[in-house]
C-alpha cells in the first residue's frame, strides 16, 4: 500500500512541477532569475562560511588531534564523542545550559510582552522616547554588559551589597561569584536585562498585526481586559511569540560571554559553548573540541526540530506568506 | 534623433560614474594596502609580541632600535593581559606557521609547550653562552627545556610576604626570622585580620600550590619529560596533604575573607591595604602600586609605613621557603624570517642595565643578578635584597608540555579554598588530571 501511494506521489510529483513551471508567466520566469542572480552569491557565500566549518570540524572530531603535538595525529573514529557523553562534565555542562535556557527565556517572555504591551499603548508622543530606552540594553555589547554586571556585583568593587544590604541575605560580605546559585542567578539576570528588548521587539511586532476590529468586536460584546488578552490578542500572536522563543531558545543555548567573563565556569557555572572554547582553544585539543561542537551543533538542531514539527513555529507566517 | 543622443548621454554618464567607482574603490583598497607593504627605508623590522605592561617593553624596543643604528627596527605587538591568553594566542599562531613571531614575551610554565614541537627556533650557542650569565638560576631552569636554554631569560618574578608591621608586631611575630604559615594564619586568625592569599579558580592557585608544595620538599610533576599517558604527580605526597591542610584550613576559618574564592593578585592587594590587611603574598608589582595610590590619594601615608616585607613563609620550619617563580622569558618562532637579528635585538633588550631600567619603571625584577647592584633598583625598591635572595630559592611550576591540563585541573579541583580537603582533595585531584592527560576524561 505504501510503496503503491510513494509511487503515485513520485510520479504525480515531476508532472506537477513541470506543469507549474509551464504555467508560470515570462514574467515570473525573469523575477524567478532575477531572484537566483540576487541570492545565489550570498547563498554561496553562506555555504562557504557555514557548512564548510561545519564539515570540517566534523572531520577534525574523528582524530586525536592536539595543536601542539601535530605529528601525533591518529584517526579515532567516534572515540572522541564517547569520550564527551561518557563524561559528568559535558552532561553537568548541559544541565547549566538548559537551566540558563529555561529560566531566561520564560522570563523574557513575560517581561517582553509586558514591554511590548507598554510600548504599544504607550501615547504617541512618548512612543518613540520609550521604544529607544528599551531597546539600549539591546544596543550595548554582551561583553561590555557582562563587565557592567561583573563589576556591579564583585565583592570588592561592587555596589549591589551596599545598596541591597536590607533585603535578608545580602550584606557587604556576600560574594556573588563564590558559589554556583549566586553566580547563575547573575549571569541570568544579565543575559535577561541584555536580550528582554530583544522578545519585546518581535512581540511588539506580533501585537501590530492582531486586527484591532477584532478586540473592538470583543470589548463591545462584553469582554473583560484579561479576556480579550487570553482569547483574542494572544491566540492571533502565536506565531510572533513562537518564533520570539525558538530565537532566544537557540541564542540562549549557545550562551557564553556572560559566563566567561563573571566566573570563567568557576563552581560548576559552565555551559556548553564555554567547554567547547576551553577544550579548542584553552586546551588546543582539536579533535576533542571539535566533538563538543558537533554535538553543541546537534543540540541545536534537536531544539530547531522540536520548536517547528512539534511545537508548529511557522517561520513565514510572520512574514505576511500565509 | 534627440532621443538618441539622449540614451547615448545617458549611457556615457553611466560609464563614467562607474569609473570613478572603480577609481575611488582601487584608492581604498590601495590606502589599505599600503601599510602592509615592505618598509620603504629598507630597515628590517622585527615584531616583538608583548604583554601587557606600563609601557616598559615599547620603551625598550624603542632603545635598541636606536642602538641597533640601522640594522633593524622593533615594532611591538600587544598580548591578551591574561597569561593563559597569552599561550593561546603565541601557540595558535605558531602551529599556523606566522612568520611575524620574530620575537616573543613567553610565560615561563608554556615554554616546553612550545619548545617541544619545534616551534621556538635554537638559541645561538654564543647567544645562550652570554645569556645565562649571571642568571639567576631560577630563572635559568623556566628557561630551559631538555636541558638545553630554549629562550632567554629576561625578567623574573616571584613573590615574597609583605606584612603589616603593627598586625605582626601586635601578634608578637619576630619578622627578622622566617615565618611559618601556620604562625601567620595564628596571627591574622588571632589579631581577627585577613591574609591576603590568591584562592580564585586561575593561575594564582597553581602558583600558589605549587610553592606550598615545594616549599614543604615535594613536587607536583614528578617526571618532567614524560608522554601524557605516562606522567607521575606527586599530589597525594606528604607534601601535597601538607599543601591541602593549609589551604583548606584559610578557607574553612574563614581567614582569607569573603573576597577569597575570587580573590587575585589585585583582589589580595586592595585587601592587604584596606583595614583588615595584616599579611600577603605577593608579587613586587605591590610595592609601587601601592606607592601610587598614596600620591593618588586612595591609600593613606601610614599604610605605606606600615608596610614591611619579607621571605616567602615556610611550611616546615625547618625547610627552606620555595617561593612561586615567575617572568617572562624572550623566544624567537621558528618560522621568522630574522632570527639572527631577533637573537641581536634580544642581546640588547636583556642587557643588565636595560633589566634594571624596566625594574625601576616597571616593576618586574632582572633576572640577571648583577641588575640588582643598579644604584636605581636600591633606591626605587627597598626589598630588592629580599627579591634577589627569593629568586634563589624560587621553583619553577611543573615543566612539561601538558602544562595546562595540570594547572587547570588542580584549579578545578582545588578551589573554592574551604572545599579542599587533605584526605580526599589530593587524590581527586590526582586521579582526575591523570585521567585527563590519558584522553578518558574532558577537562
Amino acid at each position: 500500500m505504501s510503496t503503491t501511494s510513494t509511487k503515485e506521489s513520485k510520479s504525480v510529483a515531476p508532472t506537477t512541477r513541470q506543469r507549474r513551471r509551464a504555467n508560470l508567466s515570462d514574467r515570473a520566469k525573469s523575477e524567478r532569475r532575477l531572484g537566483w542572480y540576487l541570492a545565489g552569491p550570498a547563498f554561496i557565500v553562506m555555504l562557504a562560511v557555514t557548512l564548510y566549518p561545519i564539515l570540517q570540524a566534523f572531520w577534525d572530531s574523528l582524530f586525536s588531534l592536539r595543536l601542539t603535538a601535530p605529528d601525533d595525529t591518529t584517526f579515532i573514529w567516534f572515540a572522541n564523542y564517547i569520550t564527551v557523553l561518557s563524561d559528568p562534565i559535558w552532561w553537568r555542562d548541559l544541565g547549566v545550559t538548559l537551566i540558563i535556557t529555561v529560566v531566561t527565556v520564560i522570563i523574557e517572555l513575560i517581561l517582553g510582552f509586558a514591554l511590548a504591551l507598554v510600548m504599544d499603548k504607550a501615547i504617541k508622543s512618548l512612543r518613540g522616547l520609550l521604544r529607544t530606552a528599551i531597546l539600549v540594553p539591546y544596543g550595548i555589547i554582551t561583553v561590555v554588559s557582562a563587565y557592567a554586571w561583573f563589576y556591579a556585583f564583585d565583592i570588592n568593587s561592587g555596589y549591589i551589597n551596599h545598596w541591597f544590604d536590607w533585603i535578608p541575605g545580602i550584606s557587604p560580605d556576600l560574594n556573588w561569584f563564590a558559589e554556583f546559585w549566586p553566580s547563575l542567578s547573575v549571569i541570568m539576570a544579565s543575559e535577561i536585562w541584555k536580550t528582554t528588548p530583544f522578545i519585546s521587539l518581535l512581540l511588539l511586532a506580533g501585537l501590530a498585526q492582531v486586527p484591532s476590529e477584532l478586540t473592538e468586536a470583543a470589548q463591545v460584546d462584553g469582554a473583560t481586559w484579561w479576556e480579550r488578552m487570553r482569547k483574542v490578542i494572544v491566540p492571533n500572536m502565536k506565531a510572533a511569540i513562537m518564533v520570539a522563543v525558538l530565537f532566544r531558545t537557540l541564542d540562549a543555548f549557545r550562551i557564553f560571554d556572560n559566563v566567561f567573563i563573571m566566573t570563567n565556569g568557576a563552581h560548576g557555572t559552565e555551559v556548553l559553548s564555554l567547554l567547547a572554547y576551553r577544550t579548542s582553544i584553552s586546551r588546543l585539543e582539536i579533535g576533542l573540541g571539535s566533538a563538543i561542537s558537533v554535538l553543541l551543533f546537534v543540540c541545536v538542531l534537536i531544539i530547531c526540530f522540536v520548536a517547528i514539527k512539534l511545537f508548529k513555529v511557522d517561520l513565514a507566517g510572520t512574514q505576511g506568506d500565509k | 534623433m534627440p532621443k538618441t543622443s539622449a540614451a547615448t548621454n545617458r549611457a556615457g554618464g553611466k560609464r563614467r560614474r562607474l569609473r570613478s567607482l572603480a577609481w575611488i574603490a582601487a584608492l581604498a583598497v590601495g590606502t589599505m594596502l599600503l601599510p602592509g607593504c615592505a618598509p620603504s627605508d629598507g630597515v628590517p623590522t622585527l615584531t616583538w609580541y608583548i604583554n601587557p605592561d606600563d609601557g616598559g617593553q615599547a620603551d625598550l624596543a624603542a632603545v635598541c632600535t636606536t642602538d641597533a643604528k640601522g640594522a633593524y627596527k622593533i615594532e611591538t605587538s600587544l598580548l591578551p593581559k591574561d597569561a593563559a591568553a597569552q599561550r593561546e594566542q603565541l601557540a595558535r599562531r605558531l602551529a599556523a606557521g606566522d612568520s611575524s613571531l620574530d620575537i616573543m614575551s613567553i610565560d615561563p610554565p608554556f615554554i616546553p609547550e612550545l619548545a617541544e614541537p619545534g616551534f621556538l627556533a635554537p638559541v645561538p650557542a654564543d647567544v645562550a653562552k652570554r645569556a645565562s650569565k649571571n642568571v639567576l638560576d631560577g630563572a635559568k631552569a623556566g628557561a630551559t627545556w631538555n636541558e638545553k636554554l630554549v629562550t632567554v631569560p629576561f625578567w623574573a618574578n616571584t613573590q615574597i610576604l609583605w606584612y603589616r608591621k603593627s598586625v605582626a608586631k601586635a601578634a608578637g611575630l619576630d619578622m627578622t626570622k622566617p615565618v611559618t604559615w601556620d604562625q601567620l594564619m595564628k596571627a591574622a586568625g588571632d589579631e581577627k585580620k585577613f591574609l591576603g592569599v590568591q584562592g580564585a579558580q586561575a593561575e594564582s592557585m597553581t602558583v600558589w600550590i605549587n610553592a606550598l608544595i615545594e616549599s614543604a620538599g615535594g613536587h607536583i610533576l614528578l617526571n618532567s619529560g614524560a608522554k601524557a599517558d605516562e606522567i607521575k604527580l606527586g599530589l597525594t605526597s606528604p607534601a601535597g596533604k601538607e599543601a591541602a591542610t593549609i589551604i583548606g584550613n584559610i578557607g574553612k576559618e574563614n581567614l582569607g575573607g569573603p573576597g577569597l574564592p575570587t580573590s587575585t593578585e589585585n583582589d589580595s592587594m586592595t585587601l592587604f591595604q584596606g583595614d583588615k590587611g595584616s599579611f600577603m603574598v605577593n608579587y613586587p608589582f605591590v610595592w609601587p602600586a601601592t606607592n601610587a595610590a598614596v600620591k593618588a590619594g586612595s591609600v593613606k601615608q601610614d599604610v605605606l609605613d606600615d608596610i614591611g616585607w619579607t621571605l616567602y613563609p615556610r611550611v616546615d620550619a625547618d625547610k627552606d621557603t620555595a617561593p612561586p617563580l615567575g617572568g617572562i622569558n624572550l623566544g624567537v618562532g621558528s618560522h621568522s624570517q630574522n632570527k639572527e637579528l631577533a637573537y641581536k635585538a634580544i642581546e640588547c633588550i636583556t642587557t643588565p642595565k636595560n633589566q634594571a631600567t624596566y625594574f625601576v619603571t616597571n616593576g618586574n625584577p632582572p633576572s640577571n643578578s648583577t641588575a640588582y647592584d643598579d644604584p636605581r633598583v636600591g633606591k626605587q625598591f627597598p626589598m630588592a635584597k629580599t627579591i634577589r635572595e627569593s629568586l634563589k630559592l624560587a621553583a619553577p611550576r611543573p615543566q612539561t608540555p601538558f602544562y595546562n591540563e595540570i594547572s587547570t585541573g588542580l584549579q578545578q579541583r582545588w578551589t573554592p579554598p574551604a572545599s579542599v580537603d587533605p584526605t580526599t582533595t589530593p587524590q581527586e585531584s590526582q586521579d582526575f588530571i591523570l585521567a585527563v592527560l590519558r584522553g578518558d576524561r574532558l577537562l
